[in-house]
């Protein structure tokens, strides 16, 4: 295997940029990362505070703080920068990080383009913000109270608000399929010699798998909410019955984006999963080659059973039952993958650091949101679940756990390698049993709101239902507040702290861990030798 | 940092969240669906019992593995990882065997949801020549039911706090009332946005889609008052649209039915009566008119919620021409959340009018009269 | 350039550069712009220009570095493949965008159309609607009456006009490989003038359609369907067109070699790609 030689462009020698610079004109993944990073910790504060809101309004019944508008306002922006601004991000900024590091390679393949994914981000938060501000100005129309979902006919009758968060949309896409596109040629083009496609870390794979999501998801979004834009203001009728159109075509264009989307937010999660627990087991990943198989038809049936979103829409009997025996066979993939995680702890010598006790953590919760998403797979009983506060609370279960924990693991496991320092453990600890117990408390009594009736984005609600509410509220803003914890440790943890050796964990495999915490501003630009 | 406090704390932790599980499975503790109260709505009923059971197992299953593992396989209890557990035949063939598990449950599932599917799907309209058709119309932001066969339509509005303390956001002024033991088609449409028309007792949801109609049946077995509320975010009050069924025997039903047609009967004489209506008649009327039809947008105060529904005291159009207000009434206002009301009688649309002209400060001293509102549709 | 699999050259990775935040800066810009001017908001025309104006010079700016890169023997083999992926990538995201617009076509034709008109599973809406004979073309049961486009006329002369314009590429890109120059320019300008007729030939099209047919994006879902499909891909074939013509002044200052000529290729298949969407429009939008 030949080494590389340098020619005259002397690339190597130039390290960061200074000031402002250094981050608006990025080529470099580790800063570009880092970027992403920053960026979804403040969009997890910023979708958080709405959650707050909400469930401050959700305390009693009765209108205390929010008009109904406004409630349903903040709902829709929660969702929205919730999943595009802080998880999505936090994942590509790790895909950025970790997967040049992982593969070998000297950064992603088109570090220009890299830049632009990320920069598109703040203009989309910006947009998303406006849309959420401009009601208050004199003309600017009514708010967004359509939720996260957009459906028409009620998204046709918002002011000029809605406008706003289809551009956004479109923003939004932009980076997501141009992120997606540089990772794929990252992962096929760029890799060490000797660092084989079956062979590289499963974090890799769940990113590859998961950015062919994007590529073929996202333009629907596009093309949907570009619809949705015609109709408001151009006369079409894609939504609009006395044209001929159907709103539901609206429905079925979102969820054919929306529920391969939920896998989006959930397997670079479970790639980083598959790092951890390997790690703190101190034994290889049990079944490699079945877990990337499981996430390849984790995709793949993801694609295919976006309806059981819709079941009350008046579907055929033959379509509901399509629908609700593929979303059941959806368990298959993820249960396996599933029980490799275990299978891996198995008679392995566990050692519980932060990291570790979240994958625990996410295993048990996860587990549990998923049983509820069979649950609500099956469609006769979804004819009760539907849009009930059941809904919430299993998607929550699925997405704090599955996915938002992970990404919380995925950066006390990776902290040290990026600052170069030890975070404070015992104040991680600290952070995660509040974190995971506020967590619980907060949305384990919806499911029985939701049994008993209470439909979700209701600004109030009945007396019958106020406890477990009350329970619930105080809870979250416990939860809320454990954020501020997590802020404090990874500030600390950048400032200093103990230093960080090149391999930081015992167990720890892979190329990443092969270079120096920190690693260098150019990361391989010599490929690493793969002796094995 | 004792990791034995630690798991200890965990194993309680866990412990509490399966028992917590295990009470959610309890019907009794009043978390869980309220008693169904028609055939189909036991199926599912049975059917998400059927389900959760099926999860609880397979959770209490893998969190034990979990608890043990966790547990005993630890490196501060001096267990040393076995590094050949991945590589032992039952790696190599795990691929194959959690899937065929996972597999036959699922098709277990499958299975029994698919009776009830059937079920729940096949209306039974060619079989029946009894059944009763009830057309659930979906508006911004209240119901109506027409039962086309009797010519009766009830429209359905929530209470507000003050006049049903306990019930409130679970109860309204016209109740959807139902026979007992007949099979009953519903056919859902909406007017504006989509709704959903939730009963959880009847359990049979379906979607309300503008333009579009779906249906639904349901045979009830039990009388009773059974209350749910619309599950489809429809805009500002998607919170105030309760749905309330008064399932009631055949006979009360049917006496319930004439009562309906008696009073349709007298609204219609009263207002094609060439009686001359006094403003003071025609305020009253309004009053009442207003608070139920205008009243959830527009505020009972007249106040509006700005910018989606303008304030009427003191607006340019109740205090302007009555021709140009009578329009906005008449058509509605494309684009924008005010529908038109032409499918209210001349006589209300009158009092509604000069109500609106002379609440609030609107001392235009207008009144308005059927005629008038004749002329100008 | 060294060209071997492994190649002596190190992976080239480009100096920090504004260009990407200029990017983002003109579309956030047109988006705003656009945002506003829909809703009547004065200045919203004038962001929307200003964002074109900076798109364009972005455009400029960034692909002239890419180009000077390119001509210095910056990239090796390996980048000259993540190009090649890049593009091929970007052209499947493209697909999709534009299976979304068929799949709202047959949607709406073949599963709520029958409803409307009382088949199928929502029959019963028909009650809404008892006069309405579910027939495609339809503009709905509320829809104005109009003319559809039929598929003989101009649409047969276009699918000619874009299939030939294939050829003549795939001509150029010969020319190209045996290093025949004049094959390469003449073919590019045949191109360039079918894309060029193409699009104008849509417009005379569309004029028919508003004036003569009535048939307008209001008409329903046929015009809605219609001249969303016709316009997106319209569109592209502008864009096309316009990357084609970049595509010649490179040709016509040599910047292409018989193994170097990633940016003609990309364009090249993305005028492919153009090509069997309009085909697929053809079939599905006008002839059946
Ligand atoms: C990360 C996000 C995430 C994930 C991973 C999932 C995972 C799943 N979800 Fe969830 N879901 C959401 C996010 C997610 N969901 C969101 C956001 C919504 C609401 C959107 C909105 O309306 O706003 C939603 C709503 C939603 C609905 C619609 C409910 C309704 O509105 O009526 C349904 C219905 O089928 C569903 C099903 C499932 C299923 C079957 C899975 C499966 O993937 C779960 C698979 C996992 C397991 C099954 C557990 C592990 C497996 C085993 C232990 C093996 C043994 C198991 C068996 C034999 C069953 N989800
Ligand atoms: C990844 C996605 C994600 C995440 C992480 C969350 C996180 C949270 N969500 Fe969210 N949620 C969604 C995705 C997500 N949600 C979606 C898709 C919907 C559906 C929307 C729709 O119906 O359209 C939804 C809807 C939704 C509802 C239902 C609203 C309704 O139907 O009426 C509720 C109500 O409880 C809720 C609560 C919360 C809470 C308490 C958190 C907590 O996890 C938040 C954690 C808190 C913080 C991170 C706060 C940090 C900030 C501070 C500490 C600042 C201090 C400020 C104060 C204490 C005031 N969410
Ligand atoms: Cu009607 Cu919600
Ligand atoms: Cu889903």
């Amino acid at each position: 295997m030949s080494t590389a030689t340098l020619d005259g462009h002397a690339h190597e020698n130039h390290g960061p940029g200074h000031g402002l610079k250094r981050w608006l004109y990025s080529t470099n993944h580790k800063d570009i990362g880092t970027m992403y990073l920053i960026f979804a910790l403040v969009m997890l504060f910023l979708g958080g505070a709405s959650a707050m809101l909400m469930r401050a309004e959700l305390f009693m019944p009765g209108l205390q703080l929010l008009e109904p508008d406004l409630y349903n306002n903040l709902v829709t922006n929660h969702a929205l920068v919730m999943v595009f601004g802080a998880v999505m991000p936090a994942a590509a900024g790790l895909a950025n990080w970790m997967i040049p590091l992982m593969i070998g390679a000297p950064d992603m393949a088109l570090p220009r383009l890299n830049n632009m994914s990320f920069w598109m981000l703040p203009a989309a938060a910006v947009m998303l913000v406006l849309s959420f501000i401009v009601p208050f100005f004199p003309g600017g129309g009514t708010q967004i109270n359509t939720g996260w979902t957009l459906y028409p006919p009620l998204s046709v009758q918002v002011g000029m608000s809605m406008d706003f968060l289809i551009f956004t949309v479109h923003l939004l896409g932009i980076s997501s399929i141009l992120a997606a596109i540089n990772i794929i040629v990252t992962i096929f083009n760029m890799r060490a010699p000797g660092v084989k496609l079956v062979g590289m870390p499963v974090f890799v794979w769940a990113w590859l798998v998961t950015a062919f999501l994007l590529i073929l998801i996202m333009p629907v979004l596009a093309g949907g909410v570009t619809m949705l834009l015609f109709d408001r203001h151009f006369g079409t009728s894609f939504f609009n019955a006395a044209g001929g159109g159907d709103p539901v075509l609206f429905q079925h264009l979102f969820w054919f984006f929306g529920h391969p989307e939920v896998y989006v937010l959930l397997l670079p999660s479970f790639g980083v999963l598959a790092s951890v627990i390997p790690t703190f087991s101190r034994k290889p990943l049990f079944g490699y080659p079945s877990t990337i198989g499981a996430m390849i038809a984790l995709g793949s049936i993801g694609m295919v059973v976006w309806a059981h979103h819709q079941y009350t829409i008046g579907m055929s009997l033959g379509a509901v039952t399509y629908f609700m025996v593929g979303t059941i066979l959806i368990s298959i993939p993820v249960g396996l993958m599933v029980f490799n995680f275990i299978a891996t702890m198995w008679r392995g010598a566990m050692t519980f650091e932060t990291p570790m006790l979240f994958a625990v953590g996410i295993l048990f919760m996860f587990i549990f949101g998923g049983l509820t998403g069979v649950m609500l797979a099956v469609v006769p009983a979804d004819m009760q679940y539907h849009h009930s506060m059941f809904v919430v609370a299993h998607f929550h279960y699925v997405l704090m756990p599955g996915a938002v924990f992970g990404l919380f693991a995925a950066v006390f496991y990776w902290l040290p390698k990026w600052t170069g320092h030890m975070y404070d453990e015992k104040l991680a600890k600290i952070f995660f049993w509040t974190n995971v117990i506020s967590f619980n408390v907060t949305f384990f009594p919806q499911h029985f709101l939701g049994l008993a009736g209470m439909p979700r984005r209701v600004v109030d609600y009945s007396p019958i239902f106020t406890d477990f509410n009350m329970l619930s509220s105080i809870a979250s803003f416990v939860f809320g507040l454990s954020h501020l914890l997590l802020l404090y440790i990874i500030i600390k943890t950048i400032r200093g702290g103990q230093p960080a050796s090149a391999k930081v964990w015992e167990g720890a495999k892979g190329l990443e861990w092969e270079l120096p915490s920190p690693p260098p501003f150019h990361s391989w630009t010599t490929p690493p030798q793969l002796a094995r | 940092m004792s990791f034995k406090k630690i798991q200890g704390t965990a194993a309680t932790f866990i412990f509490m969240l399966l028992s917590v599980w295990a009470g959610g499975a309890a019907a009794e503790m009043g978390v869980n669906f309220p008693e169904p109260a028609a055939e189909v709505a036991r199926d599912i009923y049975n059917v998400h019992m059927l389900t959760m059971k099926i999860g609880t197992i397979i959770m209490v299953i893998l969190f034990a593995f979990l608890l043990y593992s966790l547990y005993f396989h630890r490196k501060s209890r001096g267990y040393g990882a076995d590094q050949t557990f991945h590589e032992t035949w039952f790696a190599r063939w795990a691929w194959v065997l959690v899937p065929t598990l996972v597999l036959s449950v699922d098709l277990t599932i499958a299975n029994t949801a698919e009776k009830t599917l059937e079920r729940i799907w096949n209306v039974p309209k060619d079989k029946d020549k009894n059944m009763l058709d009830v057309k659930v119309i979906g508006h911004q932001w209240w119901w109506e039911f027409q039962y086309p066969a009797q010519g009766i339509t009830v429209e359905s509005r929530f209470v507000p706090k003050e006049k049903t303390d306990d019930l409130y956001l679970r109860d309204v002024d016209h109740q959807l009332v139902l026979p007992t033991g007949r099979n009953i088609r519903f056919l859902h449409t909406s007017m504006d946005v989509n709704h959903i028309f939730w009963v959880p007792e009847l359990a049979v949801k379906k979607d309300a889609i503008a333009g579009y109609v779906t249906e639904t049946w349901v045979n009830l077995d039990r009388e009773g008052v059974f209350r749910g509320q619309c599950a489809e975010l429809c805009g500002t009050w998607h919170s105030r649209m309760p749905i309330v069924v008064a399932s009631v025997s055949p006979e009360k039903f049917d006496v319930w039915v004439n009562e309906q047609k008696q009073i349709k009967l007298a609204a219609a004489a009263e207002a094609t009566a060439s009686k001359d209506w006094t403003k003071e008649e025609l305020l009253d009327k309004g009053h009442g008119l207003y608070d139920t039809k205008c009243g959830a947008c527009h505020q009972v105060t007249g106040m509006g919620l700005p910018p989606a529904f303008p304030a009427l005291k003191g607006s340019k159009i109740a205090t302007g021409l009555v021709t140009d207000h009578l329009k906005v009434v008449l058509n509605g206002r494309p684009g924008t959340a005010m529908v038109s009301w032409s499918m209210l009688n001349d006589l209300e649309i009158a009092a509604i009018v000069t109500y609106e002209r002379n609440a609030w400060g609107n001392n235009t001293g207008d009144v308005v009269k059927p005629a008038d509102v004749k002329s100008a549709r | 350039m060294n060209t071997s699999a492994h190649g002596q050259q190190a992976y080239y990775i480009p100096d920090p550069s504004p260009w990407p935040v200029i990017a983002m800066l003109s579309i956030f810009s047109i988006m705003v712009g656009t945002a506003l001017a829909i809703n009547g908001v004065g200045i919203g025309r004038w962001v929307m220009v200003a964002g074109f104006l900076l798109l364009i010079t972005m455009f400029y700016g960034w692909f002239g570095t890419v180009i000077s890169e390119s001509l210095s023997d910056c990239y090796n083999a390996q980048v000259d493949r993540t190009f090649r992926q890049a593009m091929a990538w970007f052209i499947s995201s493209e697909v999709f965008f534009f299976l979304c617009f068929f799949g709202a076509l047959f949607y709406l034709r073949n599963i709520a159309m029958p409803w409307l008109g009382g088949e199928g599973y929502l029959a019963a809406t028909h009650d809404l609607y008892n006069q309405f004979v579910a027939q495609w073309p339809s503009a709905g049961p509320k829809g104005e009456a109009f003319t559809p486009m039929g598929a003989w006329g101009i649409p047969a002369i276009n699918t000619l006009i874009l299939l030939s314009s294939g050829v003549t590429v795939t001509v150029a890109h010969w020319g190209l490989k045996e290093g025949n120059r004049q094959k390469l320019i003449w073919g590019l300008v045949a191109t360039v003038t079918l894309g060029l007729l193409f699009v104008v030939l849509q417009a005379v099209e569309y004029r028919h359609a508003y004036h003569e047919l009535n048939l307008t994006l209001k008409s329903g879902v046929y015009g809605s369907t219609f001249f969303m499909l016709t316009g997106f891909h319209g569109f592209h074939v502008t864009l096309g067109s316009i990357m084609l013509i970049a595509i010649l002044g490179r040709a016509i200052r040599g910047h292409f070699s018989p193994h170097n000529h990633f940016a003609f290729e990309a364009v090249a298949w993305y005028w492919h790609f153009v090509d069997v969407v309009w085909l697929g429009l053809f079939i599905f939008v006008y002839w059946m």
